[in-house]
């Protein structure tokens, strides 16, 4: 098992902020530090970030954390209300209204959750809610799966949402702090998205760090939104049908179309890596934990002529793969992406601009054409002087284990494919196991499969 | 009992909405807003009356309007109370979510079961135009049989959902049938509602002369003749007690009712009415009113 109950601080060089950072020891737990799952850590969190509504509906992975949360409630440790809704569509759909009331709001989800609520998301999004989902990632059916990749997280990708990936337990507390700030910025009024590996994030134990009561309401004050129905002094009509065109409104002046709102949105995400990094920054600052530039992580990539690229788990995995090759005398480096949506496509640019190879390993698949973090990688280099050969693989989906091999594997067929200079359009899957099926055929597996 | 001097003058719409001539939706929540009073906030799905609502960068309304998803109007009207009660406020302000027929018996029933089961303080009004009127006229669970739609051009067939009776059977502390042609009952059950703790549902039947065919001018008319035929009962149930309301008292005696021809007759959309389906009618309003007479009974 990688990373598990690692006591390594997920402080990836290659930050803006240098800080000495304490790694917790097991004899040593501070008296704020606990042995929490990823789920419970999300958990704390909503409770700490004083949430005035949530709404949920369970599913696995996810369920703990809303189990968690009713147990807050019940207990007085948190003052909310929790609206047990029918399925996750309505849970979307009460904190979309929930919030235009004015308040704080969060839920959580995984997979088929999340698509169900596909519709409330770019809803959210356009009316500029500060709403946080916390993730579970898990498979998309058909077939059923519980396990994890990264498939339902990368679906919402063109919503409007601001997407995190964690990587440990203590990264999804920080990272969800830090993202209601970042929503609620006035500057940013956009929902989030923290998302974490099923089972492999959500149900193990790690040390997570619970921050002072106090010094998370300095950090995070209570939201000021843009909007507040609850105010019934100031009557407004919310979402009605907007225009392709400009109206006027006489005395009133002018009222923008929905090519406006929508250029507006695709601006506050464009301009939300700031905050975002000011955020980290801050947060750093204050408790001392920071996780690269806020945007990605990196492994010795100075020096490094192969980097590889990855996110969540996989990334974690990829993080030893490196430490074991520098060995074998490979110059190689991690990136690990944490912030996916906005994309950060100018700081990889400049990050990535004079390596050699690039090694991208998707958990998540855009079906018909090949790993999404590997194409959008190959967008945003477009236009370097020289560029870097990038060869992308799919590793994981449905579960299936990421092992050092299959990424040492994955580095050693870039670097022989780099050498020739043959880019290939093949998809290629690292993990599968066809020859321990008897009679793979292609062509016939669908029908087979069904006997 | 309700006099109509006891209606506020006030108006809660601005002059000069998107909804058709002789809308009786339109007429409906001018109705219940004046009910309602200022302290309302209302929730919408896609529906007529988000047409009503007309464009961004104006409020129809002098209360708050929130638009929402088709499916989602049962959830949002729940995040509003949420967020009300979480705030100390929900004793102050009338939640109140008003979809069409669609919105609440077929795509919205989820949501509004959902919201309901759990009690959720609020008024949920639908009104029954009885079809997909927004959209241009296309069948919905709440169509009547042998009613023409873009989607059923030879008239629909099967009934349509007693959608009262579903959210009777939630438990619910109070449900009421209404419509538009009877504004002082209409009204009153729009105050009565106000009243109750709890999740509270209407259900308007609202006369719509374009999906029906009908003259805009006849839209009160027809409305009357829903009840007059005995096809609309007007009653309410508060707290598992039933009430059959005042206007449709005299419909009990069967001989009183006038003919369902004579509704049907009165608008294009049955037009194609087969003998059949009129024998049908006949034989869902005797159903109902025996069951009516039965529950009087057991008072």
């Amino acid at each position: 098992m990688y990373g598990g109950m690692s006591c390594e601080s997920n402080n990836y060089g290659g930050g803006k902020i240098s800080l000495t950072i304490t790694e917790p020891k097991f004899k040593t737990l501070g008296q704020k530090t606990k042995i929490l799952t990823g789920n419970h850590a999300a958990a704390h969190a909503i409770r700490q970030a004083k949430v005035g509504v949530i709404s949920a509906y369970p599913i696995t992975p996810q369920s703990p954390v809303v189990e968690k949360i009713a147990e807050f409630i019940s207990k007085g440790k948190l003052d909310a209300k929790f609206v047990k809704v029918e399925s996750e569509h309505s849970a979307l759909a009460v904190c979309c209204a929930a919030s235009v009331t004015g308040s704080r709001v969060a839920t959580a989800t995984s997979a088929h959750g999340l698509e169900l609520m596909y519709e409330m998301l770019p809803w959210a999004a356009g009316n500029r809610l500060p709403i946080v989902i916390n993730l579970a990632t898990r498979s998309l059916g058909a077939p059923w799966s519980v396990w994890t990749d990264h498939s339902d997280f990368i679906t919402i990708r063109d919503v409007g949402w601001i997407q995190f990936m964690c990587e440990s337990n203590q990264e999804i507390y920080d990272t969800n702090i830090q993202a209601f700030k970042i929503a609620e910025d006035p500057q940013v009024f956009l929902p989030s998205v923290v998302a974490y590996d099923g089972y492999i994030l959500s149900h193990t134990m790690m040390p997570v760090t619970l921050e002072d009561q106090q010094d998370i309401d300095a950090f995070l004050p209570p939201l000021k939104h843009h909007i507040n129905l609850s105010d019934i002094s100031q009557i407004k009509g919310v979402d009605p049908v907007t225009t392709p065109h400009i109206r006027n409104r006489g005395e009133e002046g002018t009222a923008p179309g929905y090519y406006e709102y929508r250029y507006a949105l695709q601006k506050a995400l464009e301009n939300s890596i700031d905050i975002i990094q000011q955020v980290h920054d801050e947060f750093a600052q204050k408790f001392g934990r920071s996780y690269g530039n806020g945007l990605f992580k990196t492994e010795q990539v100075e020096d490094a002529n192969v980097i590889i690229i990855a996110m969540g788990s996989v990334a974690s995995q990829s993080k030893i793969v490196v430490k074991k090759l520098r060995r074998e005398g490979l110059k190689v480096g991690l990136v690990s992406l944490k912030l996916f949506r906005p994309y950060p496509a100018k700081y990889l640019k400049e990050l990535l601009k004079e390596k050699e190879t690039i090694v991208v390993f998707d958990r998540d698949i855009g079906y018909g054409y090949e790993g999404v973090l590997c194409y959008e990688l190959k967008s945003a280099l477009y236009g370097l002087k020289k560029s870097p050969f990038i060869k992308g693989f799919i590793v994981g989906l449905g579960g299936r284990d990421v092992t050092n091999e299959h990424i040492i594997d994955g580095v050693n067929r870039a670097l022989n494919q780099a050498k020739t200079g043959e880019i290939s359009q093949t998809t290629e899957f690292l993990g599968l196991k066809l020859d321990q099926l008897s009679d793979y055929d292609e062509s016939t597996f669908f029908e087979e499969v069904k006997k | 009992m309700v006099k109509v001097m006891d209606i506020p003058e006030e108006e809660f719409i601005y002059p000069g909405t998107r909804a058709c001539a002789g809308c009786s939706m339109a007429l409906i929540y001018r109705i219940a807003l004046k009910a309602l009073g200022p302290n309302t906030i209302i929730t919408v799905p896609a529906s007529c009356l988000t047409v009503l609502h007309g464009m961004q960068g104006f409020c129809t309304t002098k209360v708050s309007v929130y638009h929402t998803p088709f499916a989602t109007t049962g959830a949002a009207a729940s995040g509003i109370v949420a967020s009300l009660e979480s705030k100390g406020l929900s004793d102050d302000i009338n939640v109140v979510a008003f979809a069409g027929d669609g919105g609440t018996v077929d795509i919205g029933i989820q949501s509004l079961s959902g919201a309901v089961e759990r009690g959720t303080n609020f008024i949920f009004a639908c009104y029954d135009n009885e079809a997909y009127m927004n959209t241009g006229v296309q069948r919905s669970g709440s169509t009547p049989p042998g009613a023409f739609s873009t989607t059923t051009p030879e008239g629909k067939t099967g009934y349509k959902k007693n959608m009262a009776k579903i959210m009777e059977a939630h438990g619910i502390p109070y449900v009421a049938t209404a419509i538009s042609s009877y504004p002082l009952d209409l009204y009153e059950k729009f105050q009565r509602a106000k009243g109750i703790t709890g999740s509270k549902y209407l259900h308007i039947l609202a006369p719509c002369p374009p999906g029906w065919g009908y003259e805009p001018k006849n839209s009160i008319e027809i409305g009357r003749l829903a009840v007059q035929t005995g096809f609309w009962p007007l009653y309410e149930v508060i707290e598992g007690k039933f009430i059959l309301s005042k206007d449709s008292r005299r419909f009990l005696d069967a001989s009183k009712r006038k003919p369902i021809e004579e509704y049907c007759n009165s608008q294009k959309r049955f037009r194609k009415i087969s003998k059949e389906e009129i024998e049908n009618h006949k034989r869902y309003i005797n159903d109902l009113w025996n069951e009516i007479g039965q529950r009087l009974e057991e008072i």
